[in-house]
């Protein structure tokens, strides 16, 4: 293999940037650490985790869907946002366990989003993409005010009660709750659950060739539709149980609930690579880790840390618009 | 059949989409009552009053007893009351109107010779205007007693000073309602209640003076002038007194996650952490703020009382209003009870500052001895009143200088504890 010593050099220092930048953060994280205290990082981190982990739901949902149909569907915050509301009622109302309302809470979130595709992303298969785009921020406006009226959901702030009690422990100095480590756990085994659907069964095989050629796919006899169906299903499944697990952390629904939280893990999934599941659930780590510490350590943080999300999404964009585990693709033209 | 299943909810969601369109595009459900509009509306549940516990009441509200001065004038009076009796904030407009008529006809019942013109100002600027022109031109009303919001009190006030009619609001907390845009106070206005910084004040020297607390934790919405200024206003004050604020962190309307900033407010470990917002997001705060381990005592500003305030969570919390159930004094409970007997109703801060108000003016009157505003407006100036909200006096900008209510949560109840002055 030849290499031409121009693209050498560039190799060279792209590189040379790569490792300055990971030095840095290292020195910075480590000098951090040396002025709070150790404990104070690390709780940090336990906290970021925390939002990490359900970023990581909400992103698997805009980067499957991304993958299938190279749609971004800025509805999937406020399908989020269902789940935790139908959640609060299966648990104020009905008096319903965890369990049971997380499960109730992705199947609602799953028909719903199941019929958004029917009704407003399936009509414009054939149409160019932006208008798909533009009419998912319609469907994302639909669902807010929709919900917010007195008769659906109210617009009221509502008061999220929690289907269990919530238990710190402190570990050498460093508070960790129930909440965190079922969040934790409820989403391993939704990825883990993922993972096999995706790379062991008929259906994900499915999926994964529809993702790399519709026209072929459907030659081969998958029923494209039903998988494009399918797709948002499990998303909206995701995003439910994100909502619910949201609302247990932070527990206060209103029905603008969804838009912060969807942007973020919006460009969670961008900065893993957008179309890549394990790259989502990283960038979305990554995502809950820069919101608490740019709290935690920038002076201002608590003002600044939707602007250094949005940063972040700039520099990928400039930097690396394919992301941290997405490869380059050549538009079809 | 799927064809128009489809078509249905198209239109459906095409409809929707329009009729949202008219709603507001701001997510704001909540009423973040900004101190302009509706002042003390929000933190009106029960009745009673802010004073300070003075040992032996020197007026006792009965209809023979209407003012210290106990002159009653000679001259006939005519008093307009602007309140809004329509629209949306109506409940407002009519318990001013109910407490202020209450104390107008005690110094009727007593031998005074007033006459009431009552005129709906709608809580708007226009309405209100023409309103303050009406009574003043055509029914030459001396003495203005309203409006509710600030937004309709201020420009009452740009005509009551022009014409030099006296104008007291019950409830605008507002700074311009009383002092010009060059800063001078507008001398023919005055207001009865305290203005929303003062809680902040106040909090601060209840924290420092009966709490020990000798470090303190702010969190506040950036967003929201009423809860920013209570926490400024305490910054300065707990720090003026000696104290420190080592946490003074600001966050956005629609935060949900507070780990950063209550990881720094536990690493700080303050003796206060005073949470000056409302209480919808009060109960989100102390909620992870629990998880965090914060052990220091809560505090707060009017905003916490709502019977949608998660006691459990603010457990052993203190907060400041403008009034409290548990007033033992006779001017206090004389009031509540009479005011319960003719309205059938406990009177909220409305009608406890609409009602203080009526009787600012009319002792004012009484002590001027002349029907002349001019004479009235420096009376008040320099009033001594023990009313319904407190032991009231007036600073140079016309603003009320009383004590405030510091109300407990304890047991899973709010309890009255005590009386804080403003110093």
């Amino acid at each position: 293999m030849k290499v031409s010593p121009l693209r050498l050099a560039g190799r060279v220092l792209a590189w040379t940037v790569y490792v300055a930048l990971g030095a840095g953060i290292v020195w910075g994280l480590i000098a951090l650490t040396r002025m709070y205290g150790p404990v104070y990082f690390v709780q940090a981190v336990v906290d970021g985790l925390k939002l990490g982990f359900v970023y990581a739901l909400i992103a698997l949902g805009y980067t499957m869907v991304y993958g299938i149909v190279r749609l971004i569907n800025f509805a999937h915050g406020d399908v989020f946002m269902v789940g935790a509301f139908t959640s609060y009622f299966a648990i104020t109302k009905y008096g319903w366990g965890f369990v049971p309302a997380i499960l109730f809470a992705m199947l609602i979130c799953t028909l719903l989003n199941v019929v958004i595709e029917r009704v407003a992303y399936k009509p414009l298969r054939q149409a160019p993409r932006i208008a798909a785009l533009i009419t998912a921020i319609g469907v994302s406006f639909f669902l807010e005010y929709f919900t917010a009226l007195k008769f659906v959901f109210s617009a009221d702030y509502l008061t999220y009660q929690r289907p269990f009690e919530v238990v710190v422990w402190n570990i050498k100095g460093v508070l960790v709750t129930n909440i965190t480590v079922i969040i934790i756990i409820v989403t391993t085994l939704l990825m883990v659950l993922l993972q096999y659907v995706v790379n062991r069964t008929k259906m994900g095989k499915a999926m994964r060739a529809t993702a790399l050629d519709k026209n072929a796919a459907r030659l081969m006899g998958i029923n494209v539709d039903a998988i494009i169906s399918l797709t948002f299903a499990v998303g909206a499944a995701l995003a439910g149980a994100a909502g619910v697990l949201y609302a247990i952390a932070f527990p206060q629904i209103w029905t603008f609930m969804g838009i912060m939280p969807g942007l973020k893990a919006f460009i969670a999934a961008v900065l893993g690579g957008i179309g890549n599941i394990p790259g989502a659930f990283i960038g979305s780590l990554l995502m809950g880790e820069i919101d608490v510490l740019v709290v935690s350590f920038v002076p201002l943080g608590s003002r600044l840390r939707d602007l250094f999300a949005f940063l972040v999404l700039i520099i990928v964009f400039l930097v690396k618009p394919t992301g941290i585990m997405g490869e380059a693709q050549v538009e079809k033209v | 059949m799927k064809r128009v299943l489809l078509a249905v909810m198209a239109v459906a969601m095409v409809l929707s989409l329009v009729l949202s369109g008219c709603a507001s595009p701001t997510p704001t459900p909540e009423p973040t009552a900004v101190p302009t509009a509706e002042p003390t509306v929000e933190a009106t549940a029960e009745p009673t009053a802010v004073v300070e516990p003075t040992a032996e009441p020197t007026v006792a509200v009965e209809p023979t007893a209407v003012s210290e001065t106990s002159a009653v004038p000679s001259f006939p009076i005519k008093i307009a009351i602007l309140a809004p009796l329509s629209g949306d904030v109506k409940t407002f407009g009519e318990s001013t109107r109910d407490g202020a008529m209450m104390a107008i006809e005690e110094a009727q019942a007593a031998g005074w010779d007033i006459e009431v013109v009552l005129a709906d100002s709608k809580c708007d600027a226009q309405e209100a205007s023409n309103a303050a022109n009406k009574v003043i031109s055509e029914d030459g009303v001396h003495y203005i007693i309203g409006e509710v919001c600030s937004s309709a009190s201020i420009p009452i006030s740009e005509i009551a000073e022009a014409q030099k009619v006296l104008q007291i609001s019950p409830t605008s907390t507002n700074p311009s309602v009383t002092v010009n845009e060059d800063g001078s106070t507008k001398q023919y206005v005055f207001r009865a209640c305290f203005l929303d910084p003062f809680q902040g004040d106040v909090m601060a020297s209840f924290a420092l003076d009966d709490l020990s607390a000798k470090t303190a934790a702010v969190l506040y919405d950036v967003g929201n002038d009423y809860v920013k200024g209570l926490a400024e206003y305490f910054k300065a004050a707990f720090e003026a007194k000696g104290g420190t604020v080592p946490v003074f962190e600001a966050y956005g309307e629609d935060d949900t996650d507070f780990s950063g900033i209550l990881g720094k407010v536990a690493a700080a470990n303050p003796d206060v952490l005073f949470l000056p917002d409302y209480y919808n997001k009060v109960n989100l705060i102390a909620a992870q703020a629990k998880e965090k381990g914060i052990t220091a005592t809560l505090l707060g500003g009017d905003g916490w009382d709502s019977p949608d305030l998660q006691l459990d969570l603010v457990e052993g919390g203190y907060f400041s209003n403008h009034y409290s159930p548990a007033d033992p004094r006779e001017v206090v409970q004389n009031f509540v009870s009479t005011y319960t007997a003719k309205y059938g109703a406990t009177p909220d801060a409305l009608a406890t500052l609409a009602y203080d108000a009526a009787k600012i003016l009319l002792q004012s009157i009484a002590e001027a001895g002349v029907d002349d505003t001019t004479v009235v407006a420096e009376k008040m100036a320099a009033l001594q009143y023990e009313g319904v909200s407190g032991n009231i006096t007036y600073d140079a900008q016309h603003n009320p200088i009383k004590a405030a209510a510091i109300i407990k949560v304890e047991g899973g109840q709010v309890v009255f504890d005590k009386f804080v002055a403003p110093e």
